[in-house]
């Protein structure tokens, strides 16, 4: 996944500009590294053709574990580790348990879920990632599009204009995400390694 | 732009097969069951009983059910909502059916009343208002106020006369729309204010009507000596899920004949995922009533679930169905839809509509039947058949008003907004 790249950056202030753009780069055959968008904008990600997300499939998996612990947990404490009379009910009670086994299926899927959401989209305290441009929690929609030896810049510079981009440059980033931290220290990463 | 809709033949035979069987089942129960008799204590013979509670059973669960539809129609438009405007005429058409059956439904009402079904309400014996003789009940005593025949009728009057009213109106505002052309800003907005107006009555009076009183009335007073504060919600999510079902199936039907153009896979996956929130709420209620019921184990509250389910020694005659229902009505729905891909599909989205509306007919089934009928209620053809008569005018009312009217609001001024969108 990580590494050093080099890419083209175009930021758009129109989401309306933006869809027509993100068509037509992909038909020329560009590949698109991500678009950064200060909102969520509804569609983006089938136009840009990313597979599905397998989030809900963690969240599920969470769930189910969380299912499991509270009721395993349950029953043990309740029935061998220290079982106790409460109100004449049975030991194994199942009603009762439920409203715990439901708090802990949430808890479980919700911060796994959050986890892994972060985990995907490269998102920790302490670890820093290349930003292709500020305004893109602002006010504009960063396209950054990946060159490979065959790309020409001056080519897609030009496409990019054309499809309406606002502001044009070519960066050269690290891909991935790497440790250290946004207040402390300033100097990029490409910098450290000497590039 | 293919507006004006030509039901098809197969659909008409249907509507008319479902209305034929079951006023042959309701004739049949007319002859056999002898409804204007009184079950006499000892003798074994519940058939008068079996007829009215099946007939109460049944008119108030088609009545909510498309009565729901209304409810969806104005919780959207409270919420500003755009998406539900390409298929909005759907639940439209079946809220057309209130008035129907809410005169159907008050009739029956009447008939348990005026006739001192004491079988079914037990409530209105008079002798258990006469202090000092032996019948004396002092719970139903205090709560005469409330439940007495007066009461009970002239509420249930006001039921079914401002549902009907208020859904017309709503429906009158959205179909006048489309004969006035298009709308500019400021005409939008007063249109758009007259819809709010109209929607927050109907909301207020859902209140304190479906969500609060008439269930007591209607249902809940069928054990008249228990209560549950959380009865009224569970029929109120009951019916509305089911509602949401049959709005499903409408727009899936609809959409097999190639109408309803701007209907895609993103409104059904939207009715799928209400659906499925609202099986899940149904089930939170199921629970809920149940396990505060179990905690505290009152004997005044415990014998509700007595009569279904039993003791732990000795299951009861509903036990099988109490928890059948929560198969069909919770765990079947909550893992068939899910996934987002059975949300979209619409035959997947067929089936558990299906499931759900029958499911919750069961459910009110179980509702009724052990106050009424103990452990001598029946679930042959007779019931079935008296499903289907309200099945078959529901599709009636609905497909008439397909047929006179416009299944686009062309001038709705959300309409675009549904055109294109997206979830």
């Amino acid at each position: 996944m990580s590494g050093i790249k080099k890419f083209v950056v175009g930021s758009f202030d129109d989401e309306a500009v933006l869809f027509p753009a993100v068509k037509n780069v992909r038909k020329a055959g560009y590949k698109i590294h991500d678009v950064y968008t200060p909102f969520p904008v509804h569609g983006l990600d089938h136009a840009l053709g990313l597979r599905e997300t397998s989030l809900h499939t963690a969240g599920f998996i969470y769930a189910i574990t969380g299912t499991t612990t509270a009721l395993t947990f349950i029953s043990w404490v309740f029935t061998k580790d220290w079982p106790l009379n409460i109100g004449g009910k049975p030991h194994f009670s199942l009603p009762a348990w439920i409203p715990i086994t439901f708090e802990l299926t949430v808890l479980f899927s919700a911060v796994g879920m959050v986890l892994t959401f972060c985990y995907l989209c490269q998102l920790s305290p302490f670890i820093k990632k290349h930003h292709f441009s500020a305004r893109a929690t602002d006010d504009h929609f960063v396209m950054a599009i990946e060159c490979t030896d065959k790309t020409d810049d001056a080519e897609v510079e030009s496409f990019l204009q054309k499809a309406g981009a606002k502001d044009i440059n070519i960066q050269v980033a690290e891909t991935g995400w790497w440790i250290g931290r946004y207040d402390k220290e300033q100097k990029l990463y490409r910098h450290e390694l000497g590039y | 732009m293919n507006q004006q809709f030509q039901l098809p033949g197969s659909y008409k035979k249907w509507t008319w097969g479902l209305i034929v069987a079951g006023l042959i089942a309701v004739l049949y129960g007319f002859i056999k069951f002898h409804p204007f008799t009184h079950p006499v204590a000892g003798d074994g013979n519940y058939d008068s009983t079996r007829f009215w509670a099946v007939l109460l059973q049944n008119s108030v669960y088609w009545l909510l059910l498309v009565n729901a539809s209304m409810f969806f129609i104005c919780i959207t438009t409270l919420a500003m909502g755009g998406w539900q405007t390409a298929m909005r005429r759907v639940p439209e058409a079946i809220s057309s059916v209130v008035p129907l059956l809410g005169i159907i439904n008050f009739v029956v009402l009447l008939a348990l009343i005026l006739g001192g079904r004491t079988d079914i309400y037990h409530w209105l014996d008079p002798n258990l208002y006469v202090k000092g003789t032996s019948t004396f009940d002092k719970i139903l005593n205090g709560k005469h106020g409330f439940l007495n025949p007066t009461f009970f009728l002239v509420w249930s009057a006001l039921c079914t006369l401002l549902w009907s009213l208020l859904g017309k109106k709503m429906r009158s505002l959205s179909l006048n729309a489309d004969s006035d052309g298009a709308m500019d800003h400021t005409k939008a907005k007063r249109w758009l204010d007259k819809n709010f107006t109209f929607a927050s009555y109907y909301i207020v009076f859902f209140g304190l009507s479906v969500a609060s009183v008439t269930p007591w009335l209607w249902l809940m007073s069928i054990d008249p000596h228990w209560y549950s504060t959380m009865y009224s919600w569970y029929t109120f999510s009951s019916t509305f899920v089911s509602g949401l079902s049959l709005i499903a199936i409408f727009v899936i039907f609809l959409k097999n004949r190639d109408q309803l153009e701007y209907v895609t896979e993103e409104h059904l996956h939207d009715i799928g995922k209400f659906m499925f929130a609202f099986s899940v709420f149904w089930a939170y209620l199921w629970f809920d009533q149940y396990m505060l019921i179990w905690y505290s184990n009152q004997p005044e509250e415990t014998r509700y679930f007595i009569a279904r389910i039993g003791t732990a020694t000795q299951s009861g005659p509903y036990s099988g169905i109490f928890f059948f229902n929560l198969i069909v009505n919770f765990l079947g729905p909550l893992l068939i839809l899910m996934k987002k891909g059975s949300k979209r599909n619409w035959t997947v989205v067929t089936f558990v509509a299906v499931l759900i509306i029958f499911g919750h007919w069961i459910d009110f089934y179980q509702m009724i039947m052990p106050g009424t009928l103990g452990a001598h209620a029946e679930l042959l053809p007779f019931e079935f058949g008296v499903a289907c008569l309200f099945i078959g005018i529901i599709m009636w009312g609905t497909g008439r008003f397909f047929e006179k009217n416009s299944l686009v609001p062309k001038n709705n001024p959300f309409l675009k907004e549904s055109m294109i969108h997206h979830t």
